[in-house]
């Protein structure tokens, strides 16, 4: 392992070869915004919030994937950029039906708090108002893919940490929707441990627990790198 | 007895066989003939043969493509050099009682036209002689050789500079240098074993190159594959092909089994210590498959959905072992520049496209079909000397090359040399080689819609510019040929395809806004028309605000 | 010269109208400044021309939001969405993925016990969808929130008639 040198939005940084960018600019207090990115899970550079410009390439790059490089110089939060995250965001508020003031994770939302602090005050893009299905099938938790923006965190923490894999995606593009096991009802799932852990990942309200109301449903993820912290210590 | 001499063996025995016959009757047997029936023209013909006692002097053979495919049924008399075009099972009785005397007229298509003297044939060179079902015939033909010369002849990184030498790029559509490509994964560290993909997952609207190239000459490819597999140390290979081309599958499989027994596929070819298996992998229909690492994940047994690139799969490509993903194309190439060298290959082409380059014409086209040219050539000699121009006495409006990634070429750059660097200049890209050539009567709103719609349904949904951004993108085109679209969804349409084309993924994502972009370029007043209250005044931005 | 501000009642609760009177004492400080010339706050029938401000709450749901809309538009100098139900279409949208008719069969014949008829008559007709302002008409300043704080709507409004733009992304949010 080495050290390697890099200038993130004009400041000077260091961080090991296996680090992201992602990872050393938090370090040094530059905070990249992700959806789909949650640390202790497998990055999949999906949501798109977190490309970055590193000067000489052309291309965007998502940091939660990009490794540093020595001389790198990294720039996190360009107008365009900024510009590029709104769309992002706009495009994810248009796909479903995201109403906030009657969400459970009203307050609580990741994708409700990254559009207050990009200054997304409305969706200039039309909204589709697909007709979702909402599973509460299972006795402990409710899916409502009216909420659902396909990070796949669920997927990726119940495959990676809890090991059930009860999680999927099927459907392609516009029409890809998360399901468990073979596209079935959440309760009918005999992968599904009812450990909580996808509840909690969620970073909507698209996974909440049963008798949450408006604004209630807040998620704890304090687990997940103490799980894998005490993962890694183990082997 | 080597290989080598094994091969000869069969050529002069072939060769023998073949003398005895006086005439050859070649009968175009890939689907687009046998969408037509070829196949019982094929049989009619041997049985009129039969009938009039020429079996032993005439031979009928079911061979691959031979590129003008709106002329189909396409028979073509080896000796003569006559080309008969849709032939009918009525005519078959006609053509053989003719054999001796003057050709049957009617169906004569002169062979003495820019359609067929402006194409330079190098992976096309089998297509239409060979019959595919046989090996024999393409040892016959020369196969193979550039396998067993490599392997006794030539290291491995001898191999991989002659590719280098001979300038090849990537036929796929993105044009990266093959012996660059080939020389990292040759240098690749792996504990384990290294991977050889084929990519035949073509899926480009109009574009049918790599299926004829596979249903007309697959021993080609595998030869390509197995001398990639000797370059770069690797001893599988996976021919991944969508199984919406049944024919293709079923002449690879054959061309596997043939090539294994003939013992060029397998283990210890050659009697070297170098084995090389392949197998075929099917993708289920998703054009996302085509991009390499989605395909890749398809491979393994994933869901068929990319993954950010770095790591290259060069460097951690199938269950993260160095791979090799070439397309049909160009693993099509490798076998004549290993036989005639590296700089020959150089030889053709322009200074940094070399070569030659397949192409399916298609659209209002006289001549639609398959064709090889060199690079350099122009498109106003693609469209209107090979293709024979625009029927109907419509008049040129644009050609569209590289499917859904790529643009709409106007009239006014008729004259460019077709290369990676000049397409890419007016926005189109090479592609893989579909070219759809359009008349006066196409609508470029509509057309874009219909890439769009495209993209829209094969994005695969990870990212989310490309899963949203897309199916946005086709409403607001929808609105636009529905004539309720105003001036603020045009200046939403381009900043959609900023976004999309900046913050997607893969290059699904990245060039699903081509299309809509060089229209716009090209044919800007088609939107405007497209949106009600006429032109805006003044950019469509300030429209807006 | 004081500026001329209306406001618009179209598919909302009147949360946002609530907010708006939260203002309290601050209300004495807007009257300073402004003369609200329209609303369900004032006694007019008709809206009026030359209106320098319009904050509107609500989705627009019916033939009579629409009618309303382009007025407002067309007589207004700033348009501005008040509330989450004008910039987002809000609560009003959850029917928009259902059906116009399916929800109204649900409301008045399925769950109704007595007079079971989709009432047709006075009440203005529902749109496909309820949609947000802006998918209609050009809007000029955004105020999410459901409903937005008094604070925000006075820093808003107060900003809008002395020129000192507010930061409403710092204000308010989605759902807030």
């Amino acid at each position: 392992m080495s050290v390697k040198t890099l200038v993130i939005d004009g400041k000077d940084v260091s961080g090991n070869d296996n680090q992201t960018v992602m990872e050393v600019a938090r370090e040094n207090g530059i905070r990249i915004p992700a959806l789909c990115h949650l640390d202790g899970l497998t990055p999949v550079g999906a949501c798109r919030m977190c490309v970055i410009e590193v000067k000489g390439l052309n291309k965007l790059l998502p940091a939660c994937v990009t490794r540093i490089e020595e001389g790198m110089e990294v720039s996190t939060n360009s107008d365009r950029l900024q510009r590029y995250r709104r769309t992002i965001l706009e495009l994810l508020f248009s796909e479903r039906n995201h109403i906030c003031s009657v969400c459970v994770s009203n307050g609580h939302c990741d994708l409700q708090g990254l559009a207050a602090r990009h200054g997304v005050t409305h969706v200039s893009v039309p909204y589709r108002y697909p007709s979702c299905p909402v599973d509460a099938t299972h006795s402990r938790f409710i899916l409502d893919h009216n909420r659902c923006i396909l990070c796949t965190r669920c997927v990726r923490v119940c495959d990676e940490v809890e090991g059930a894999h009860t999680w999927d995606v099927m459907g392609r593009g516009i029409e890809a929707r998360v399901i468990t096991d073979l596209n079935q009802q959440w309760g009918t799932s005999g992968s599904c441990t009812s450990c909580s852990k996808c509840v909690h990942v969620c970073p909507t309200g698209a996974l909440s627990e049963k008798g949450k109301s408006v604004a209630e449903m807040a998620k704890h993820r304090e687990f997940l790198p103490y799980l894998k912290q005490m993962r890694e210590d183990h082997r | 007895m080597t290989l080598l001499e094994d091969l000869q063996h069969i050529t002069e025995e072939e060769e023998e066989k073949d003398s005895k016959f006086k005439y050859h009757i070649n009968i175009c047997v890939a689907a687009g003939c046998l969408s037509s029936q070829s196949d019982v023209i094929k049989k009619t013909l041997q049985d009129e043969v039969n009938k009039c006692g020429l079996a032993e002097v005439c031979k009928v053979k079911g061979v691959g493509c031979m590129g003008p495919c709106s002329g189909g049924p396409v028979v073509a008399l080896a000796e003569s050099g006559v080309l008969y075009e849709h032939v009918k099972v009525e005519d078959c009785a006609e053509i053989v009682k003719s054999l001796e005397g003057k050709p049957v007229e009617r169906l004569v298509q002169s062979t003495d036209t820019p359609f067929f003297k402006r194409q330079v044939k190098i992976v096309l060179e089998n297509c239409g002689k060979i019959d595919p079902e046989s090996i024999t015939d393409y040892i016959a033909a020369g196969g193979y050789r550039a396998l067993t010369h490599a392997l006794a002849e030539m290291t491995p990184v001898e191999v991989v500079e002659e590719v280098k030498k001979s300038g090849l790029r990537g036929r796929g559509g993105a044009g990266y240098p093959t012996g660059l490509k080939w020389s990292t994964v040759a240098k690749a560290q792996s504990s384990g074993r290294k991977f050889v993909v084929c990519n035949a997952d073509e899926g480009d609207p109009g574009a049918f190159m790599d299926r004829s190239v596979l249903e007309s000459d697959p021993h080609r490819v595998l030869e390509g594959m197995a001398i990639a597999g000797y370059a770069v140390a690797a001893d599988m290979g996976y021919v991944y092909v969508r199984a919406e081309y049944p024919l293709a599958i079923k002449r690879l499989k054959t061309a596997i089994k043939q090539a294994e027994q003939q013992g060029v596929l397998g283990n210890d070819i050659c009697g070297t210590n170098f084995s090389f298996h392949v197998e075929i992998r099917l993708g289920a229909g998703a054009f996302v498959c085509g991009e390499e690492t989605a395909l890749l994940a398809s491979i393994e047994g994933n869901r068929g959905q990319p993954r950010p690139r770095p790591p290259f799969p060069a460097i951690k490509g199938l269950w993260d072992r160095p791979t090799l993903i070439n397309n049909v194309e160009t693993f099509g190439n490798i076998a004549p520049i290993i036989r005639n060298g590296g700089e020959w290959f150089a030889g053709i082409g322009t200074e940094k496209s070399k070569g030659t380059k397949v192409f399916a014409l298609a659209g209002k086209v006289q001549n639609t079909g398959l064709i090889e040219v060199p690079m350099g050539v122009t498109l106003r000699e693609i469209v209107f000397d090979i293709g024979g121009g625009i029927p109907d006495g419509r008049s040129y409006k644009a050609v569209q090359t590289g499917g859904p990634s790529g643009g709409c070429i106007p009239a006014e750059h008729l004259d460019l040399p077709v290369d990676y660097e000049s397409l890419a200049r007016v926005g189109s890209i090479m592609g893989s080689g579909g070219m759809i050539v359009m008349d006066d009567t196409s609508n470029m709103v509509d057309v874009a819609k219909f890439f769009m719609e495209f993209c829209m349904t094969e994005s695969c949904g990870k990212c989310v510019p490309c899963r949203v951004g897309t199916a946005q993108m086709y409403d607001l085109l929808t609105k636009m040929t529905e004539k309720r679209a105003t001036p603020r969804d045009l200046a939403l349409l381009e900043e959609l395809c900023e976004v999309v084309k900046n913050t997607s993924l893969c290059g699904l994502g990245q060039t699903a806004p081509n299309p809509v972009l060089s229209t716009l370029e090209y044919f800007r007043h088609e939107y405007y028309e497209a949106i009600t209250g006429g032109i805006p005044a003044g950019p469509a931005v300030e429209a807006v605000s | 010269m004081k500026a001329r501000v209306a406001t618009v009642w179209l598919d909302g609760c009147s949360g946002c109208h609530m907010s708006f009177l939260d203002m309290d004492e601050r209300l004495v400080e807007l009257a300073e400044k402004a003369d609200i010339v329209y609303g369900p706050l004032a006694d007019t029938k008709e809206f009026p021309e030359n209106v320098d401000v319009t904050l509107v709450e609500g989705a627009v749901s019916s033939e009579e939001d629409l009618h309303k809309i382009l007025i407002i538009r067309k007589n207004s100098r700033i348009v501005v969405s008040l509330g989450d139900c004008a910039v987002t279409s809000n609560v009003p949208s959850m029917r928009n993925s259902v059906g116009t008719d399916a929800i109204l069969f649900r409301a008045y014949r399925e769950n109704a016990t007595h007079a079971l008829q989709i009432p047709d008559k006075v009440i203005p007709k529902l749109l496909p969808r309820a949609v947000p302002v802006h998918e209609v008409v050009k809007v000029d300043v955004f105020i999410p929130g459901c409903p937005p704080s008094a604070d925000t709507i006075f820093e808003a409004v107060m900003g809008l008639l002395t020129g000192q733009k507010a930061d409403l992304a710092s204000l308010t949010r989605f759902g807030a």
